[in-house]
């Protein structure tokens, strides 16, 4: 029970992208009575990201700026307006049906809230035993071996006890538990977790991330985490995106995020997420003002700078900031760093 | 010593029927906050949080059973009121809450306005006029620009409607304010926000407050006093300097070594197995089947040791703190 969180994978990498996303757009239309167009929403405005088999990347930002679009965009539950997302060498969203079914298998998705994602009429064994069914196992004796592996990987054990138990009998780590099972039965490269642990109770969420990791790591996945928790990110990703309205505006190792903080927006993120210390009472915390903009009329130039204080003017609000590159592959999308390369 | 106490618990009890036997949410209890304090009461879910402050504040739900003990705001004993006196004497008046997910609290077809006003017109027998001024002051308390009165709770963001939840609890200027879980469903910034908002409140208004939540990382930043729960009862309650650098329980320990930390390098553990059921809680320390140091004392109940203000309610303190 005391693997290590961060240990970094001793694998050696192939150097194919597993998933790769190409100045990604995702605009919802906006409608007035029904049909008449009054605008987008751009939830996702330009991201490009590459993922290799065995890394692990969190996306990371506040409800609203995108996170769950772009997931929703790389399992194809959106349809990109833009850009394109490849996965495999192939473009996800021209997929034919056989095709689909294939990359269907090859991604996993652990939700947020485990309750809501689990049907409450069906037991432990037909929730695990669905996607095997749907990818064709018809053996039922195969059915079963597999359950019983897969649940004793997620530590779900003894196995029998738990089998024929509906959701509700269930705590709230076990159930995510069935739903990091249910991700993992069909062997996927690829795993998206939104939020796994947001739901859970925080004694038994780094136990939950400590699973997330081992699985990670025995299997060489590829994994995505979506959070707004920078403390948890941490634990468990070596390579961290920052989200703002709809757009990456940092991109960096864990430890340069953390020590070489460059975007005033990550700078407030860090400074807001409090460590239990008694000090912080007599302390009144740094919060930029103000709220982040509207999707459907974002700011001109930098999307923060309404809200940032070492905004410069006749720059920030009317050019958007390219990626500058501060060396360790860290990227910063902000005018300050404008001395460093493109 | 009693009146510079805003609230008195003394063995308090909130038991729940249900067909499977009493749940014994609250069971026995015990603790007091000095006037313009914070106490802080953390624990897993189902550990009876909640409860707690619905017990505080007698908003009790249907199958409410066994509910006793004494509570003394300032210098009332409240739970021999009748619940008619309580209404107009008590709930609101000098105690009042801010219920979990307070977004979602409002009444979605009033102006909010109307909303933070009506506690002043209840209690208060003031007309609408002056009410209303008393809202707008509030909103301007909290950060709500005042022509947000005559909105409706849908056109806020979640951070605006929790500042008008609490300027609600506010209103009428009680002495107490019982936060549940204030700031769980909002972002990081928003979260940072109110705590600076309730540290300001908590030196301009000198009100006292009790918190509930299960986020010890943020509760830090209002917590004077650290009570913990666990499994309907109170096992520690220490200062916070005390607590978060070296708490005495157990339980309190395991509690702190979980939270992931953004500035050390330590990793975070987790307590392994889950809290009991309140049906049928185990006898002597609730907290024996989970604990690593365990000995043969633990299947009695253990008593309260007192360590000055502080104390603890684990058999490890024997000989040490004063029993009580």
């Amino acid at each position: 029970m005391t693997e290590q969180l961060s240990t970094k994978t001793g694998i050696e990498q192939p150097e194919i992208n597993i998933l790769e996303l190409n100045e990604l757009e995702v605009y919802f239309e906006l409608k007035k009575f029904g049909f008449q167009h009054a605008g987008y929403v751009r939830a996702v405005d330009g991201v490009s990201m590459k993922l290799r088999r065995g890394e692990t990347i969190a996306i990371v930002g506040e409800s609203g700026s995108g996170k769950t679009s772009l997931m929703r965009t790389i399992l194809r539950l959106n349809t990109p307006t833009n850009g394109t997302v490849t996965f495999d060498g192939q473009v996800v969203n021209a997929l034919n049906a056989t095709a689909l079914k294939q990359f269907r298998h090859k991604v996993g998705y652990v939700q947020q809230d485990p309750y809501g994602a689990m049907p409450p009429f069906m037991s432990v064994r037909s929730i695990l035993e669905e996607p095997l069914k749907i990818s064709g196992i018809k053996d039922k004796e195969e059915r079963y071996q597999r359950v019983v592996k897969v649940m004793e990987e997620v530590k779900m054990t003894p196995v029998e006890e738990f089998l024929h138990k509906f959701p509700h009998q269930l705590s709230g780590g076990q159930q995510q538990r069935i739903v990091i099972a249910r991700a993992m039965i069909l062997n996927p490269v690829l795993l998206v977790a939104d939020e796994p642990v947001s739901m859970l109770d925080a004694s038994v969420r780094v136990e939950i991330l400590k699973l997330l990791r081992n699985l990670q790591e025995t299997h060489n996945l590829a994994v995505i985490y979506i959070t707004h928790d920078l403390a948890t990110v941490r634990y468990f990703s070596e390579y961290i995106f920052v989200m703002y309205a709809g757009q990456i505006i940092e991109k960096a190792t864990e430890s340069d995020l953390i020590n070489h903080t460059a975007h005033p927006y990550t700078h407030a993120l860090l400074a807001a997420t409090s460590d239990p210390d008694p000090k912080n009472v007599d302390e009144f915390q740094d919060v930029p003002p103000g709220e982040p903009p509207s999707l459907v009329n974002p700011p001109e130039g930098c999307r923060f700078h309404p809200r940032c204080a070492h905004m410069i003017a006749g720059k920030c609000d009317t050019t958007r900031p390219p990626d500058f590159d501060l060396g360790n592959s860290h990227m910063v999308a902000c005018w300050l760093f404008e001395d460093k390369g493109v | 010593m009693n009146e510079e106490k805003v609230i008195r618990i003394q063995d308090l009890k909130l038991h729940f029927i249900t067909t499977k036997g009493p749940v014994q949410a609250v069971d026995g209890v015990n603790f007091d906050l000095t006037a313009n304090k914070a106490v802080v009461v953390v624990g897993e879910s189902g550990c009876g949080k909640t409860s707690l402050a619905k017990a505080i504040l007698r908003l009790l739900p249907r199958n409410a059973g066994e509910y006793s003990g004494k509570v003394w705001l300032k210098d009332i004993e409240t739970m021999s009121l009748s619940d008619e006196e309580y209404r107009k004497k008590i709930r609101w008046v000098r105690m009042s809450m801010v219920p979990q997910a307070a977004m979602n609290s409002l009444n979605p077809v009033l102006r909010v306005g109307e909303q933070v006003a009506e506690p002043m017109i209840v209690h208060y027998d003031v007309n609408k006029h002056e009410a209303f001024d008393q809202a707008a002051k509030m909103f301007q308390n909290v950060g709500v620009p005042v022509d947000f009165l005559t909105r409706y709770p849908f056109e806020l963001s979640g951070g605006m409607r929790q500042r008008v939840a609490i300027a609600m609890s506010l209103v009428t200027g009680p002495d107490l304010v019982i936060l549940d879980e204030p700031t769980s469903a909002l972002d990081v910034l928003t979260q940072a926000n109110i705590f600076n908002l309730l540290k300001r409140i908590k030196n301009e208004l000198q009100t006292s407050f009790i918190l509930i939540t299960h986020d010890i990382s943020t509760s830090s930043e209002l917590a004077d006093i650290v009570a913990v729960m666990y499994a309907g009862q109170i096992v520690e309650v220490s200062g916070s300097h005390r607590f978060f650098s070296n708490p005495r329980h157990p339980y309190s320990a395991k509690l702190m070594a979980s939270v992931p930390r953004l500035r050390t390098k330590e990793e975070p553990d987790f307590i392994v197995g889950r809290p009991p059921s309140l049906i049928n809680p185990p006898k002597g320390c609730r907290f024996a089947e989970r604990c690593s140091k365990r000995f043969e004392k633990c299947s009695e109940e253990p008593p309260i040791y007192q360590f000055g203000e502080d104390w603890v309610k684990c058999w490890l303190y024997e000989g040490e703190g004063d029993q009580k």
